[in-house]
C-alpha cells in the first residue's frame, strides 16, 4: 500500500440525444477532470445514452438538508391553483 | 445470489426513531444517504452491496478466460463487451455502498484479505467454450431472477445502480443462450459439450440463492428493512421453473433425477445442491478460490503505480495551472 490517496469522486451528468437537459446518472473516481470524462464515457455511455458528458467533483456539490424537507417543500402542497388543471374552463371556449 | 449469506447487524438506535424509520419504509419512501438510518441498515448494506460489487469483478475472471479463444471475432466482441458491463456493474455498485460511509479502496482492501466475500459461482472453473454459454445462460439468469426485484429496494442508491444494472443484464443472458443454441444445433460432440457445461453448473447456480433462509432471523429483518426482497427458495423455485423449459427447448438434460413437475404447488420439484460444499467454497475452499483472489491482489498490486502516477500527475497539473494564472 502506498501513501496517495484515493482518486477523489466526480459526479456524472449525460445529456443524452434528444435535447434535454444533462441528468445526473452517478459516480465515479477519477484523478482529474479529464480522466472523469474518459472513465464516465466507459462507464455510463456503453450503449449511446448520451451525446455530452459533464464532471462535477462531488464535494463542489452543495445539497439540501434531509430533514428540512417539511419546511421546503410543504408550501406547495395548498397551491394547487399553480396547476393549470385548477381551473375549469367551458368546452366551448375551445382549445386553451 | 451475488449476496450470499448476509448476516444483519444488529441495531441499538433510539426505539422512537426505529419505529419511524420503519413507517418510511412501509410507506414505500426511499431512504437515501444523508436520511437518518439504522447503524444495523448501514452495516448490513455495506456489507451486501459490497459483496455484490465484489461479484460483479470478480465474476469477470472465468468469462476473461475465454476472451482470447472465443470461436469467431464476432463472439470474442460480443464476449469483451460483456465482460466490461461487468466491469462497469461492479463500478455502480461500489458507488453505492461508498454513499454509505465506506471507500472503494477499503472495500477492496477487505475483499483481498478475506473479510468480505464474493458469490460461490465464481470459484468454479470454466473449462470449454460451452461454459461462457452455461454462465450467461444460468449465472446471469439466476442473477436476473433476484436483481429485478430489488429495483424496489428501499435504498435510493442502490435500487437506482440496479435499475441501471438489470437494463444491461438481460443481454447478458441472451448472449449465453445463443451460445448453448448454436452448441445444441450442432455436432453431437458440441452438444455434449453443452450437456457437460449444464452438468457442471446445474448446481452451483441453485447454490447462488443460499440456503433457504425460511428460518432466518437475518433475512427476516433484512425483508423487513426491503433490502432483501424475497426469500432463497421463492427465487430458487422461480429460477427452476423457468430454466426446466429452457433445457428441453435446447435438448438438454438436467442433471436431477427427482427433478418432476408438481401439479399441485404449480412448479417442479428438485433436489438441493450439497450445502456442505457450498460452505466450503464460502469459506475459500472453491476449485478456484485461491486463483480468483491471488487474480485480484496481482491487479491490485500492479496497479498501484498507475493509480499513484496519475494522482501526481493530476496534482502537478493542478500546480502548474495555479503557477500560470
Amino acid at each position: 500500500m502506498t501513501d496517495q490517496q484515493e482518486w477523489p469522486l466526480w459526479e456524472i451528468f449525460i445529456r443524452g440525444q434528444h435535447g434535454a437537459s444533462h441528468r445526473h446518472v452517478g459516480s465515479l473516481h477519477a484523478p482529474d477532470a479529464e480522466m472523469a470524462i474518459l472513465n464516465a464515457r466507459d462507464v455510463y455511455t456503453r450503449r449511446k445514452e448520451g451525446v455530452s458528458i459533464w464532471a462535477v467533483p462531488s464535494s463542489a456539490i452543495a445539497a439540501s438538508s434531509p430533514s428540512k424537507k417539511g419546511p421546503m417543500y410543504d408550501p406547495a402542497d395548498d397551491k394547487t391553483y399553480r396547476h393549470p388543471t385548477f381551473f375549469d374552463i367551458p368546452k366551448d371556449v375551445g382549445p386553451m | 445470489m451475488y449476496a450470499q449469506m448476509v448476516k444483519s447487524e444488529a441495531t441499538q438506535d433510539d426505539p422512537e426513531k426505529l419505529k419511524a424509520f420503519q413507517e418510511r419504509i412501509d410507506a414505500g419512501d426511499k431512504i437515501e444517504p444523508k436520511d437518518w438510518m439504522p447503524e444495523g441498515y448501514r452495516k448490513t448494506l455495506i456489507r451486501q452491496i459490497g459483496q455484490h460489487a465484489h461479484s460483479e469483478i470478480v465474476g469477470q475472471l472465468p468469462e476473461g478466460n475465454w476472451i482470447t479463444r472465443a470461436p469467431t471475432l464476432e463472439r470474442k466482441a460480443i464476449l469483451l463487451a460483456k465482460v466490461q458491463d461487468e466491469a462497469g456493474h461492479g463500478l455502480y455498485l461500489y458507488c453505492a455502498a461508498e454513499t454509505l460511509g465506506v471507500s472503494r479502496d477499503e472495500m477492496t482492501e477487505m475483499l483481498l484479505d478475506g473479510r468480505m466475500k464474493y458469490s460461490s459461482i465464481f470459484a468454479y472453473p470454466t473449462l470449454t467454450w460451452a461454459d461462457m454459454g452455461a454462465v450467461g445462460w444460468l449465472v446471469d439468469g439466476a442473477a436476473i431472477m433476484n436483481q429485478v426485484p430489488l429495483q424496489r429496494t428501499s435504498f435510493g442508491p442502490y435500487a437506482r445502480a440496479m435499475i441501471r444494472i438489470c437494463k444491461e443484464e438481460s443481454f447478458h443472458q441472451r448472449q449465453g443462450f445463443d451460445i448453448m443454441m448454436k452448441m445444441c444445433s450442432g455436432t453431437p460432440a458440441q452438444k455434449q459439450m453443452a450437456q457437460d457445461a449444464l452438468n457442471r453448473f446445474w448446481f452451483p447456480a441453485l447454490m447462488m440463492f443460499g440456503p433457504s433462509d425460511a428460518e432466518s432471523k437475518h433475512s427476516a429483518q433484512s425483508m423487513a428493512w426491503k433490502i432483501k426482497m424475497n426469500s432463497n427458495d421463492e427465487l430458487r423455485q422461480k429460477f427452476v421453473d423457468q430454466t426446466v423449459p429452457q433445457a428441453e427447448y435446447l435438448g438438454l438434460t438436467i442433471p436431477d433425477e427427482t427433478l418432476a413437475w408438481n401439479e399441485d404447488k404449480g412448479g417442479y420439484d428438485f433436489a438441493e445442491p450439497d450445502w456442505g460444499e457450498f460452505f466450503d467454497v464460502l469459506k475459500g475452499n472453491g476449485p478456484c478460490s485461491v486463483d480468483r483472489i491471488a487474480t485480484r491482489q496481482k491487479a491490485w498490486d500492479d496497479g498501484a503505480w498507475v493509480r499513484d502516477g496519475l494522482m501526481a500527475h493530476a496534482a502537478k497539473k493542478r500546480a502548474a495551472k495555479v503557477a500560470a494564472e
